[in-house]
């Protein structure tokens, strides 16, 4: 009689699965507290915000979001009678603390910098990628081990360590402060996570495929073009999707390679000041909006994730 | 042999002929397989060169000399190894190897210990474990520069929840517990938020390494009436070991890297109480604008972090073959 069929001996007591579970879902809860923080302080009021003790129950409030999509000035209530009607929800919502709308914030373009930045630098990794991890898995490349190695030892450096020439190099070639430059610079640091990840998932394609439709007649392009890509469809989009979140959260190099026109939202939000001091609703609101995407692809990504973050060197 | 039969021969010798294919290589039109992987591979080898070879040796070239960025007009010196002599004789570039050290061992010890404790309980399978993993992970898939930021906020010791949380629990007055301006917490704030962030990752790893040993082998133990300690110490550890020690190669090389989470905590300080090898390289390099001798030190962490990566894998090979 085989020891697992009945009744497994090794499987763990109820009591102590509920004891670990407990303790499990005690860190949890805990861990997750500064991010619920983050989400609740953004729909806080200034005041509230830096209220002691900390308020748990408050008046929800959307003026920190108002705060982060428009700059706002301090004006006397008369001249804000003067104004006549409030021109939409923002605007009477800051007119509470007597202010006026003086224009748009720089959170939207930074924000929009952030996105075609990580997506086109995505996109770049990936592209290159998906073709050198097919040419490594399937050609006798010479070298081959060296060169995976050279590709995976790009990550070894500091980033401010490779900013200083990077720095001097683009403003050399007029790429400094330049979104092109940011695309290139993260494509290159995303390409050896997407060569390594990639190979991994097209190591485990048969080549039986291409060589049946080389059979068939196809060139090795169309082979790779019509068997290979569709099967690899799954990994490509996980190693986007990597390469996509490193991307979104990148700081050291933005904050030190951009200043203003190619500037993304990591260096910007901790730069949103208020009155007298950071301005913490508009902060958090602009950081619950910059999180949300990335929310989103962990909980898509949960099986995948444990192959990004070791290279693949560990396969689940 | 009979006509008839001939024929029928033929018939399958022709038949034998077309059912077998010519030799891949002639039927394949175009490029051939050897520039094809050349054509594939290149793209990538061309922007690694242009985008990280290229740099890394011109500051191997910028760290022999005294230049300064912001003054590109002005001649270049060629100084030899006087950077470097420089570099280890400097008390203040000493002082930052030890916080940054100080940091790498505490973050990977409070990680690691943290980390492999949640993914052996998680191992148990309760109930609902999968939901509670995924909260766990969500930390580490954040932004560390735009989370880091907003526990400067959590920290203020008049307004912060830490403080509050700190107060409620211990009795001391929030005004006292100030985690970012005092010399003995700051560090500490800082280690706080990396592990916050960065368990979840070892978590992971460690949960792998847990899945992957075969059940026999503790049906066998149970059968030997081997303890439940004796089974943690003789299985358990040892097989995930690997493991746990993957995840410390990646988390020190990161850690050894650490610039978002202590540029905006503190920022170095207070004094340079935090300032991490990363800070004072940026400090020299975009602040005082010694470029050459920035790109010096830049050289020396690169070796470091590379020697000690190497001689770390040696190990952690000896350990998987065993």
């Amino acid at each position: 009689m085989s020891l697992t069929t009945a009744h497994s001996v090794v499987a763990p007591s109820s009591n102590a699965k509920r004891i670990a579970g407990a303790l499990v879902v005690g860190y949890a809860l805990i861990s997750i507290v500064p991010l619920l923080w983050i989400f609740a302080t953004s729909f806080k009021t200034p005041p509230d915000s830096i209220a002691y003790p900390p308020k748990i129950v408050f008046q929800p409030s959307i003026e920190g979001y108002c705060n982060l999509f428009t700059t706002r000035t301090r004006q006397t209530p008369e001249y804000i009678n003067a104004l006549g009607p409030a021109t939409g929800f923002c605007d009477e919502t800051v007119r509470k603390r007597n202010m006026v709308i003086a224009g748009p914030s720089n959170f939207l373009p930074r924000f929009v910098n952030s996105l075609i930045i990580a997506f086109g630098s995505t996109f770049c990794a990936v592209f290159l990628g998906t073709l050198s991890a097919y040419g490594f898995s399937r050609f006798k490349v010479p070298l081959a081990d060296d060169l995976l190695f050279f590709i995976l030892s790009t990550r070894f450096m500091p980033p401010i360590a490779v900013a200083i020439p990077i720095y001097l190099m683009y403003r050399e070639i007029g790429l400094s402060d330049t979104a092109l430059g940011m695309i290139l610079l993260y494509t290159a640091v995303n390409v050896s996570l997407a060569v390594w990840l990639l190979k991994g998932f097209i190591d485990e394609i048969p080549r039986e495929y291409e060589e049946a439709a080389m059979i068939d007649g196809y060139t090795r392009l169309q082979a790779f073009w019509r068997t290979v890509l569709p099967q690899a469809t799954t990994g490509i989009a996980a190693t986007a999707i990597f390469c996509l979140i490193f991307a979104w959260n990148e700081y050291a190099f933005a904050a030190l390679l951009t200043s203003g026109t190619a500037q993304t939202a990591p260096p910007f939000i901790p730069t949103i000041i208020g009155e007298g001091g950071q301005d913490w609703p508009a902060v958090a609101a602009g950081t619950t909006i910059f999180l949300v995407p990335i929310l989103v692809f962990t909980i898509l990504l949960r099986k995948q994730l444990l192959r990004g973050i070791t290279f693949g060197a560990v396969r689940k | 042999m009979t006509e008839a039969g001939l024929t029928m021969l033929n018939r399958t010798a022709d038949n034998v002929a077309r059912a077998t294919p010519e030799p891949l290589a002639k039927r394949i039109r175009g490029i051939s397989d050897k520039g094809l992987a050349w054509l594939f591979i290149s793209p990538t080898i061309l922007l690694l060169l242009a985008i990280n070879i290229f740099p890394l040796f011109w500051a191997i070239y910028l760290s022999f000399t005294n230049y300064r960025a912001n003054r590109p007009n002005e001649a270049v010196k060629n100084l030899g190894l006087a950077n470097y002599r420089r570099i280890l004789g400097d008390q203040d570039i000493w002082i930052a190897m030890q916080t940054t050290a100080h940091f790498v061992f505490w973050t990977i010890l409070l990680q690691t210990v943290i980390g492999f404790t949640l993914a052996w309980l998680i191992d148990r399978k309760f109930r609902g474990h999968a939901f509670w993993t995924t909260i766990i992970l969500v930390p580490m898939m954040l932004s560390p520069a735009v989370v880091g930021n907003f526990w400067r906020f959590l920290y203020e010791p008049q307004i912060g929840l830490f403080a509050y949380a700190v107060s409620f629990l211990t009795g001391i007055p929030p005004t006292n517990v100030q985690m970012l301006s005092n010399v003995e917490l700051a560090p500490w704030a800082i280690i706080i938020v990396d592990t916050w962030m960065w368990t979840p990752y070892v978590m992971l790893i460690c949960l792998a390494g847990l899945r992957s040993i075969p059940e026999y082998i503790y049906e066998a133990a149970e059968v030997d009436r081997a303890s439940n300690w004796r089974q943690f110490w003789s299985i358990t550890l040892p097989m995930a070991l690997p493991f746990i020690m993957l995840a410390v190669l990646f988390r020190g090389i990161e850690n050894f890297k650490m610039f978002d989470m202590v540029n905006l905590l503190t920022g170095g300080g207070p004094g340079s109480t935090t300032e991490v090898a990363s800070i004072t390289l940026k400090r020299q390099a975009f602040e005082s604008w010694r470029t050459g001798y920035s790109s010096a030190f830049a050289i020396i962490l690169f070796v470091a972090v590379f020697g000690l990566a190497n001689i770390y894998v040696k190990a952690l090979n000896k350990v998987k073959q065993r």
